[in-house]
């Protein structure tokens, strides 16, 4: 299949940058969209151009590396499917394929399409963590975790840290992200004792990364690859108010 | 200022529970004031009576006027920290982003009327001010002070002064949209919004929108068309 690429390049992170258009003839309509963009590249070192720079890792949904606004949507057209999943079968023959990074004041562009998601680690650092004793981890099945709990602690654990509810937010705020840690930790017996301190501080963290407030859009949830639901960020706001308001922090 | 604002209302999440507070008392004063409204289809009599007990609630134990101005300076009070939180959250919103998107960004979400709030907020307060003037002050109201409260209105909204009914129609649906989503995302903010209990919280949310929508229109409308008078 034919497509037509208008691609974000920017040469540094001080590069002013632009969408520049690349032609492709020959693209598999199996092939991945990483894959398309590998083709790409192939030819853009044959013709002694320099290769657009895009993250990526494992390549099979799960590590949250690669990321691209597709025509104004993070991950592209496919519901709950990372970018490195997307399938160039899902874009019409001939079609005008806008790609761009994340946009966030918080998610600096390194170059073209690589963003700097450090700020993630950052609120992570600020107490995304439990504190148990390393090289004597007990005996999981030992601490007894009711199963709904467990479920939905899992649901906000497959939060692969990508950064689309960020790209996706009209007020740029990674809420979800956010949410979906405090919502994880938060529900485990195993977490219990940072609780209170863990949603403050990686609160503020968050606003200190210049990550903007929720305003309940609910385009995080629907952008989001894992599917991760608004109910993570309710708990966010119910810990939160109850930590300062209710006085849980100490 | 920043000094004077205790650290909780400093985050973003203590902007927006103070924005949900604060929506919640308007909220309930909107429902309270659509009742007194319908008083107009009782008669002149029983709206101007309505209008005078307001003034006088509380007496003889406090004097008069006392529990209309308490009203009055609470939901002023309210209106100021609404705004604040939504403007305070705007400018965020917008330095969060500093390079937009090149692409049209598509809304995969919600509805209609989460687009609205920030540019509806600022129609319903320039429509507040407006209807302050209008039937508070009297400076736009075709009569005065030597008027009944029931005469005002039927003034007001004549049929010839059409595009006064026109602008409060107008903004009185961007209103119901505010609360539509305003009601719904004031839970979610409390933290009080189960996965559960979200078709109800939003089937509430549109009954309420919609019945103080269907409230407020009922009783300009009725003028205009001669329903009442």
């Amino acid at each position: 299949m034919k497509v037509t690429l208008r691609i974000w390049r920017q040469k540094g992170p001080e590069d002013k940058g632009g969408m520049v258009e690349y032609q492709l003839d020959d693209i598999s309509p199996d092939a991945s969209f990483l894959e398309m963009l590998d083709v790409l590249n192939e030819q853009l070192i044959q013709k002694g151009e320099e290769p657009v720079a895009f993250d990526h890792d494992c390549r099979e949904g799960i590590c949250g590396m690669c990321s691209l606004v597709i025509n104004g949507t993070p991950h592209g057209p496919e519901r709950n499917t990372t970018t490195c999943q997307l399938h160039m079968r899902k874009f019409k023959d001939g079609e005008v394929i806008d790609v761009e990074p994340w946009r966030a004041k918080a998610f600096p562009v390194v170059k073209d399409l690589v963003v700097d998601r450090s700020a993630f680690d950052r609120i992570i650092a600020a107490g995304g963590y439990i504190t148990a004793p390393t090289g004597t981890a007990p005996e999981a099945h030992s601490v007894p975790v009711p199963k709904p709990d467990a479920d939905k602690a899992f649901e906000a654990a497959e939060c692969i840290g990508c950064g689309a509810c960020v790209a996706a937010c009209p007020n740029g705020s990674a809420s979800l992200f956010l949410g979906a840690k405090i919502t994880h930790l938060g529900l485990l017996p195993q977490g219990q004792p940072e609780r209170w301190d863990r949603v403050v501080n990686m609160l503020e963290a968050h606003d200190a990364e210049g990550f903007g407030g929720c305003t309940n859009t609910g385009e995080c949830t629907v952008a989001c690859p894992k599917g991760i639901p608004l109910d993570v960020i309710g708990r966010l706001n119910h810990d939160y108010l109850k930590a300062t308001a209710g006085g849980k922090k100490k | 200022m920043a000094i004077a604002i205790p650290a909780i209302y400093r985050t973003t999440v203590g902007k927006k529970a103070v924005m949900a507070v604060t929506g919640a008392v308007l909220v309930l004063y909107l429902i309270a004031h659509m009742i007194g409204n319908l008083k107009i289809f009782f008669g002149a009599e029983d709206f101007n009576h309505y209008a005078h007990w307001l003034r006088t609630i509380g007496e003889p134990a406090v004097p008069h006027r006392t529990v209309l101005t308490l009203i009055e300076v609470v939901l002023a009070a309210s209106v100021v920290l609404h705004m604040w939180s939504a403007v305070s959250l705007a400018r965020r919103a917008s330095a969060a982003r500093p390079v937009k998107y090149q692409a049209k960004r598509k809304s995969h979400a919600q509805g209609y009327a989460t687009h609205t709030m920030r540019y509806g907020g600022v129609i319903i307060l320039l429509f507040v001010i407006w209807h302050l003037l209008d039937l508070t002050f009297l400076v736009v109201n075709p009569k005065d002070s030597g008027a009944t409260p029931y005469e005002r209105m039927v003034a007001d909204f004549a049929p010839e002064r059409w595009y006064i009914t026109l602008w409060y129609v107008l903004a009185v649906i961007m209103v119901g949209l505010h609360l539509r989503h305003g009601i719904w995302s004031a839970f979610q903010t409390l933290g009080l919004r189960t996965s559960r209990g979200d078709g109800p919280l939003r089937a509430l949310a549109t009954a309420v929108a919609a019945v103080v929508t269907v409230g407020f229109l009922a009783v300009p409308l009725s003028i205009t068309f001669g329903w009442v008078s």
